[in-house]
């Protein structure tokens, strides 16, 4: 015979039901973001939910910076107008000859018949925190779609690359460090051309120089800069310094790891460079790659 | 021992009071930190004092949505909270009565176990998609959340230890 218990004592499924209903809807959501992307119209429709609280989060620490930089004292103020006024002469110095050199580089280039480069445009954006995700190195700038921001887009500061766009919301987006560990930028030696890629090490400080010979002529304190043929990175760009350099001869390749050039963490503003107008249009796939490990690379590269 | 330490009756608690306090710490949560190593989870941790304290308005699914947003606005793997704290729920949920029966230390004891077992979760989780590993640094956000416990409990329980009518001609 039946027995139902009486409704006030009903309290919907079991608990463990329960958590497998979600713990399930959980794995199938987690699959979906990590191997087929599918999740992003979800993802950018609850960052939109969130953005709200994020904004009313961080605004008690806009302002105490606030408060602070109005009672920084007068001294201080002072003191970095002399450093600035002195800077801007050497800066002014170094105008002077600049223009005459970027006349002769065009004439130069015009004489080779090479193309000429145009400036990128670019956009300039702020830091608005550090990801909080700490399995991966991520920053996120106050720019977003609604200011022309597109995914892939390469961001450097005054130093050097910082890294890339890797996802855009309306008003916000997110970048990608170089010192991520999915993320890789192919490099160039300053002293000697040799070009390789620079992986992130994912200890969050470093990058590796993989799959290098062990007699690669590579030495400590070689400067790293974007060798430009990926298409995204304008060629020149400082990215990093080698910093340890471990030959084994039981190993085919050397350990390389070195240090990056820009930190994001000690500037607050960054510049994101916009596509490279007179570029190639990317030459079509022959076929669909095979392996899936592959194809998810590739995707997350773009 | 346990008999003789004086049991308090507490006055209902306002579901408002819950959301207003679960909102508090997910602002927390969203706060602009830069690198911070052993963030306590404030998130997890009023999630897991009200699946203890009101296991009948407090659950699995809420928490499953919380972990939801805390995916979004951190740009993490999207699941990944929602996974760890519903199974953070759960747990705390089934081990309400027994956590209840002990005082304040031993039970941020237990509240540290739950909040590691979370952190873990999400570790394999993310591991097994290929993120790089933390650091064991990362852990010491639990201890930091166990420690905080009886502060936790002291403010949240407090509506709930007010009178419920103040009587001002009472004659003791």
């Amino acid at each position: 015979m039946e027995h139902q218990p009486p409704p006030f004592f009903n309290r919907g499924p079991a608990p463990l039901v329960r958590l497998m209903f979600f713990v399930i809807l959980a794995l199938l959501l987690m699959v979906l973001d990590a191997r087929f992307r599918y999740a992003e119209t979800l993802r950018a429709a609850l960052a939109l939910l969130a953005y709200p609280l994020q904004r009313v989060a961080m605004a008690p620490v806009q302002l105490a910076v606030g408060v602070a930089e109005f009672f920084s004292s007068q001294v201080q103020l002072r003191r970095e107008n002399d450093a600035l006024r002195e800077k801007q002469l050497q800066a002014a110095k170094d105008l002077v000859t600049l223009d005459a050199l970027a006349a002769e580089n065009t004439q130069l280039r015009r004489l080779v018949e090479a193309r000429e480069r145009l400036p990128r445009k670019s956009t300039l954006a702020e830091i608005l925190y550090s990801g909080r995700d700490p399995f991966s190195r991520k920053v996120i700038i106050d720019k977003g779609g609604n200011n022309g921001i597109q995914p892939g887009l390469p961001v450097v500061d005054d130093v050097g690359v910082i890294g890339q766009v890797t996802r855009v919301y309306p008003l916000l987006s997110e970048i990608t460090l170089v010192t991520d560990k999915d993320h890789a930028i192919p490099v160039q030696v300053v002293r000697n051309g040799l070009r390789a890629v620079a992986y992130g090490a994912g200890d969050g400080a470093t990058l590796d120089l993989r799959f290098m010979a062990a007699n690669a002529d590579i030495l400590n304190g070689d400067v790293l800069v974007t060798s430009g043929i990926d298409g995204i990175y304008p060629p020149g760009i400082p990215v990093a310094k080698v910093a340890r350099i471990e030959r084994d001869a039981a190993y085919a390749f050397a350990k390389i790891a070195c240090m990056p050039a820009a930190g994001a963490g000690q500037h607050g503003q960054v510049l994101v460079l916009a596509r490279d107008a007179n570029l190639p249009p990317a030459p079509e796939l022959e076929q669909a790659p095979v392996r899936p490990a592959k194809a998810k690379r590739a995707r997350r590269r773009e | 021992m346990i008999e003789d330490r004086p049991q308090r009756i507490l006055l209902r608690v306002k579901v408002s009071f819950m959301a207003l306090t679960t909102l508090l710490a997910l602002l927390f949560n969203l706060l602009p930190w830069r690198d911070v190593t052993g963030l306590p989870d404030m998130l997890a941790l009023v999630i897991a004092f009200w699946c203890v304290h009101q296991p009948r308005r407090m659950g699995i699914g809420a928490a499953w949505l919380l972990g939801l947003m805390m995916d979004a606005a951190n740009g993490a793997l999207l699941g990944q909270h929602a996974f760890a704290y519903s199974v953070l729920a759960f747990a705390a949920v089934q081990l309400n009565r027994r956590i209840l029966w002990f005082s304040i230390w031993p039970q941020a004891l237990h509240v540290l176990l739950l909040l590691l077992g979370s952190q873990l979760l999400m570790l394999s989780v993310r591991l097994a998609a290929g993120g790089a590993f933390p650091g064991f640094a990362w852990f010491t956000g639990s201890g930091i959340a166990a420690l905080l416990w009886p502060v936790v409990t002291f403010l949240l329980l407090f509506p709930q230890r007010q009178p419920e009518t103040v009587d001002v001609d009472r004659p003791i």
